[in-house]
């Protein structure tokens, strides 16, 4: 697959301002995804978590000591806007389900799944499959632990793209951590890239 | 009956095969699963009635808690 397009920065950029990606799920890799996304100059971000920023999400999440207690969704908009303010970031406070997710990321060509449970990965790709033709979901599966970086890769299965090792799972004895939780996170904003970049051609 | 599961050749020597009997038969007891067949998602609940057949392209993922 070609790395190298023939296009340099400023025409990047100029390209996928054009696009919208939605980011399901604001811890590791949705927030680490994000902010990859913005440095390449995405056009738009819609962003959804339920959820608040607490201590020890900071061992990977790409949040700020002093944002502990805040929404990961506002807390992350500011990050992204600090970083790139040309972008556009839409916030969702909420816990996504198979009836809101059609609805939330209707804009977006590309979703990037980006939760913690296992249920909601299979809940979301299942929804994106069956209700949103035509549009493509990229997964993480399987990136807890440390080393072994050659084992996480992508996969391709059509609009599903799984990015990780497909192994390891989280739980206590195996816990994620940023090395390659953000490995993870920049495949699958790489895969939105090749996606994107690819379909402008 | 023969057909392909994660790009490998599979050969069942029943009739018929469900979903559901295609995770049984492969000892698939994982929880989260999403099930491809010649492209297409299989939602769980249809598991039971959705069939494989000759020459079909199944994918089987089992996806992982993290993130």
């Amino acid at each position: 697959m070609q790395c190298f397009g023939k296009m340099d920065f400023k025409q990047i950029s100029k390209k996928l301002k054009a696009f919208t990606v939605g980011i399901a799920g604001c811890g590791g890799l949705g927030s680490n995804c994000a902010v990859a996304l913005a440095r390449t100059g995405i056009g738009r971000l819609v962003i959804a978590d339920f959820d608040a920023i607490t201590e020890d999400n900071l061992n990977r999440q790409y949040f700020f000591h002093h944002q502990i207690g805040e929404k990961k969704v506002l807390a992350l908009q500011k990050n992204i806007t600090d970083i790139n303010p040309g972008i556009t970031v839409i916030t969702h406070e909420v816990k996504l389900d198979p009836e809101n997710i059609p609805v939330i990321f209707k804009d977006c060509d590309i979703i990037v799944e980006a939760f913690d449970l296992s249920e909601m990965k299979s809940m979301i790709i299942e929804t994106v499959m069956s209700e949103m033709p035509g549009k493509y979901i990229i997964s993480g599966s399987g990136l807890a632990g440390w080393g072994n970086s050659n084992a996480l890769s992508t996969h391709y299965y059509e609009r599903l793209i799984v990015c990780g090792d497909l192994e390891n799972e989280v739980s206590d004895e195996n816990p994620p951590l940023a090395p390659r939780v953000a490995i993870v996170a920049n495949m699958q904003a790489n895969a939105v890239l090749e996606l994107l970049l690819k379909r402008s051609e | 009956m023969k057909f392909r599961l994660n790009n490998n050749d599979e050969q069942y020597e029943g009739e018929t095969l469900s979903v559901t009997g295609l995770l049984a038969f492969k000892n698939y007891t994982f929880k989260m699963l999403i099930v491809k067949i010649n492209g297409n998602i299989v939602k769980r609940e249809d598991y039971p009635a959705t069939m494989v057949h000759e020459g079909d392209e199944v994918f089987v993922l089992h996806l992982m808690s993290g993130g």
